[in-house]
């Protein structure tokens, strides 16, 4: 059974609000740029992308980050991950990056992204921003900013419809273990 | 999403099965466009190439490919090894699986060899070219540089001139192509013809002007010299005069039209020196591109559970 947890209207105002925060947080703007993981991350960072520039008149960098190659479960899988593509078109030493993904469950997609990340260059620092925070970490990884807590139990599944524009049909849904 | 552990050839391989090692190695390129060409999916595993032909190019592509991906690769060659002192190759590929290796890459003068370790071992068996039947990974980078100048494969003419009963990369590239929906043409002089090739699907010309005409792509093979002192052909001199790429006979094809070759090149022979370093010649990317398709070969069989 699929639950609501966030609609379109209410997407959009909490990305505006993780906008400001990311904001108030980092004084200098310019130093910042934003590396989606592939795939429901790199939507987001763009939406992020796109309000920062609206608030600030600053446009900041934005890549890609696939961290298939990365990951710790690649010998327990059943099947090799899919290989997608990477594209950070910048450096990022130096930068302030930010690493945003739709959701944040174990924390091993994060470990893998940090270890992914490094390959490319020593950033000044690392920031996450999650569109949703379910709970059941595994490694000790706290995001620096979060949409919304949800409490979830470990099978459940947490669905983020969303797209790189403020579109009717964006969605969070909660399917529930059964 | 490969149902077997093993790379033995394109015949074995669905259109979707090549479609996704294309897929795949896209994201290879983007690892080998970056500054630090590495990344660590097989580390741990180990590799070893057991080359009982001689080869520089795929050798060395398998051992990059291998060393990106973090495994351990070791390099078995015929002539440091027990192979001269006579040792069957049964007995050398089960000590390669007991020295603990998981991936063997094989290439061999006689057919159907990797069939045959790929029975008799639990690791992954990798073809790497076994005699004039197939040479899979030649054929998966080709299809890859036709993707990436030409966007698709399906409805593209492809011409293939050369010595077809003696090419595995010809098989293996009419296997494949064909699979995906491309209007083979193969040219070649009928003494190099191979006799199954009406089964094979494709258009078969004696003339290259009649062959190439409208060609999206025009692939030379190399002309084997050492399996021509059999009486095939009169001599090379003539072969070049009547097969070999001109820049005149490379007009009647499109005008967008990509050279290939998959090494090494006789110049002169097969292709002439300056089609061979024209503008139209991708054959010095097929051998980049080469690296990432033989990543993801070895990254989605290092996935394979039996």
């Amino acid at each position: 059974m699929p639950r609501d947890i966030l609609n379109s209207k209410e997407i959009n105002k909490t990305i505006t609000r993780i906008t400001h925060e990311i904001i108030e947080k980092n004084k200098d703007i310019n130093k910042i740029c934003l590396v989606g993981i592939q795939r429901g991350g790199v939507l987001l960072a763009k939406r992020l992308a796109s309000q920062l520039e609206s608030v600030t008149g600053h446009k900041t960098e934005v890549g890609a980050l696939d961290i298939a190659l990365y990951r710790d479960d690649i010998y327990i899988k059943e099947e090799q991950p899919i290989v997608r593509s990477t594209d950070i078109p910048f450096s990022i030493s130096d930068k302030t990056v930010l690493l945003v993904d739709d959701v944040l469950f174990t924390g091993r997609s994060i470990r893998a992204a940090m270890d992914a990340l490094v390959d490319f260059g020593r950033p000044a620092r690392i920031q996450l921003a999650v569109l949703i925070d379910r709970g059941h970490r595994e490694l000790p990884i706290r995001p620096d900013y979060v949409g919304k807590n949800i409490p979830t139990s470990f099978n459940d599944r947490v669905e983020v419809n969303i797209d790189d524009k403020n579109s009717s049909e964006d969605s969070v849904k909660i399917i529930y273990a059964v | 999403m490969l149902e077997s552990k093993d790379l033995l050839g394109i015949k074995e391989l669905s259109a979707d099965d090549i479609y996704h090692v294309l897929e795949t190695s896209d994201g290879f390129m983007d690892v080998l466009r970056r500054d630090i060409k590495k990344v660590p999916p097989l580390r741990g595993k180990t590799v070893v190439s057991l080359f009982y032909e001689p080869s520089t190019r795929t050798r060395t592509s398998f051992t990059l490919a291998a060393k990106r991906l973090s495994a351990d690769i070791v390099n078995f060659s015929l002539s440091s090894s027990s192979i001269v002192k006579g040792e069957s190759i049964q007995d050398t590929a089960l000590t390669i699986q007991a020295l603990g290796a998981d991936f063997v890459i094989i290439r061999h003068a006689s057919s159907g060899v990797p069939h045959s370790l790929s029975r008799l071992l639990n690791i992954s068996v990798i073809n790497a070219g076994d005699g004039a039947n197939e040479h899979p990974t030649q054929a998966l980078l080709d299809l890859f540089t036709i993707r990436a100048h030409k966007k698709k494969i399906e409805g593209l003419n492809v011409a293939i001139i050369g010595d077809i009963a003696h090419s595995r990369v010809a098989k293996s590239n009419i296997y494949a192509l064909t699979k995906l929906g491309a209007n083979v043409k193969v040219i070649c002089p009928p003494t190099l013809m191979p006799v199954e090739i009406g089964q094979l699907g494709v258009e078969v010309h004696h003339s290259i002007e009649d062959g190439i005409k409208k060609a999206d792509v025009v692939m030379t093979l190399r002309l084997q010299l050492e399996r021509q002192s059999k009486g095939f052909l009169p001599s090379l001199k003539e072969y070049f005069n009547l097969y070999g790429l001109t820049s005149e006979r490379l007009k009647l094809a499109k005008k967008d039209a990509i050279v290939m070759h998959p090494g090494p090149m006789n110049r002169g022979v097969e292709i002439a020196s300056d089609v061979a370093d024209g503008p139209q010649s991708v054959i010095l990317e097929q051998v980049t591109n080469g690296i990432a398709v033989r990543m993801a070969v070895l990254y989605l069989l290092s996935g394979v559970k039996e």
